[in-house]
């Protein structure tokens, strides 16, 4: 088990934060590029997701996989999206995406009057404490799995 | 083990450049309407959507924020407005016509948007792929969401058989296979079937509805 990378997008789609562990395959295209592309695709998957449902949605889109990963999402309701992407035997991470929510953002953002909402995230601290929080996952593991 | 019921909401079948060729809705998934009557002013906020008139705020009584007005005093709706060619807009807002009885439900999928919708999984499967953050992968074999999940196998050929079923069911791989075989059978053996092309075969319905009601009785496992 093995976690890639994760992105915070807010509700305007910038990219707030991005962190990676453990990513093999880097894309030709700058982080930029990249940060808009998975915006778009995650949008377009919410979009797509809401319409074709039979029922009507309580959270909508949870996770996708591919042969090679599984990407999970989180929204908050103000809008923050929060996306993961770990490898294939990795079960629901949605606990662990409000956790990173509710300790590490709204505690070190949010009540941080010095960090700028809606402004990609400079904080040493959150980052540290991100960086801390996931390497202590058990989902987490450094060991390439052969 | 117990075999549970099978729950297919839908079947889409898309051709390699994204069109969507078949489509086939499992007759026991109905979209729930809930009529209900309203006395002047209305308490919901509805507006115009993609030609349909749909709740844009005020939940109650088991309407939801996105359902469509699908008939008003047992008129039914077509678009925006009702099929008697009076809009539905303006029907609402003229307090002469309360009280009044509308019915509310989600909005069904016309042949356009399913195209459409089609071809967005068409983008996002090759999306899917090209974001990995591990070498030569895949493009998306399965979204999971809170009330359905999908199932994606894509052919050699770049043919795509969509599955919608249940978050719970399990076991669609046999099935997904199972259709391929049916396609393989009775759509590309048809000497009247020219390639990427919708399929419109008796052959092919009749087969395809056979598997599925036999996934039906059956359980998937035992295809």
């Amino acid at each position: 088990m093995t976690i890639f990378n994760f992105y915070l997008f807010d509700r305007h789609g910038t990219c707030l934060y991005y962190s990676e562990w453990n990513r093999k395959k880097q894309l030709t295209m700058s982080k930029d590029e990249e940060f808009k592309l998975m915006y778009g695709m995650i949008f377009s998957i919410k979009s797509f997701a809401s319409r074709l449902s039979p029922i009507d949605m309580k959270e909508g889109f949870q996770n996708f996989t591919t042969s090679k990963y599984k990407l999970h999402f989180f929204e908050t309701p103000s809008g923050l999206k929060f996306v993961m992407n770990t490898d294939l035997s990795v079960g629901s991470m949605k606990d662990v995406l409000h956790q990173i929510f509710s300790s590490l953002y709204v505690e070190y953002i949010i009540k941080n009057p010095l960090c700028e909402l809606d402004e990609p995230i400079t904080s040493e601290l959150f980052k540290n404490k991100l960086d801390e929080y996931i390497r202590a996952l058990p989902q987490f593991s450094s060991k390439v799995v052969a | 083990a117990i075999e549970c019921k099978m729950a297919i909401f839908s079947v889409y079948i898309i051709n390699k450049a994204g069109s969507l060729i078949y489509h086939y809705d499992s007759p026991n998934t109905s979209r729930p309407a809930i009529e209900k009557t309203f006395s002047f002013p209305l308490e919901l906020v509805l507006k115009v959507f993609d030609e349909k008139v749909v709740v844009a705020f005020g939940e109650r009584d088991g309407i939801k924020v996105g359902h469509a007005v699908l008939g008003i005093n047992g008129i039914t709706a077509e678009g925006r407005s009702l099929q008697d060619k009076r809009d539905i807009l303006e029907v609402l807002a003229n307090e002469d016509n309360y009280p009044i009885n509308i019915k509310f439900g989600r909005p069904h999928l016309t042949i356009n948007e399913r195209i459409m919708l089609a071809s967005m999984l068409h983008s996002l499967f090759a999306i899917g792929s090209q974001l990995s953050p591990e070498p030569q992968s895949s493009g998306i074999h399965a979204l999971e969401t809170d009330t359905f999940k999908l199932h994606c196998h894509q052919t050699m050929t770049g043919v795509k058989f969509v599955i919608i079923t249940d978050p719970k069911q399990s076991h669609i791989d046999a099935l997904l296979r199972k259709l391929y075989e049916v396609y393989s059978d009775f759509a590309l053996k048809n000497p009247f079937y020219s390639l990427d092309m919708p399929i419109r075969a008796e052959l092919f319905d009749t087969n395809l509805q056979a598997v599925m009601e036999q996934a039906d009785k059956l359980g998937i496992s035992n295809i």
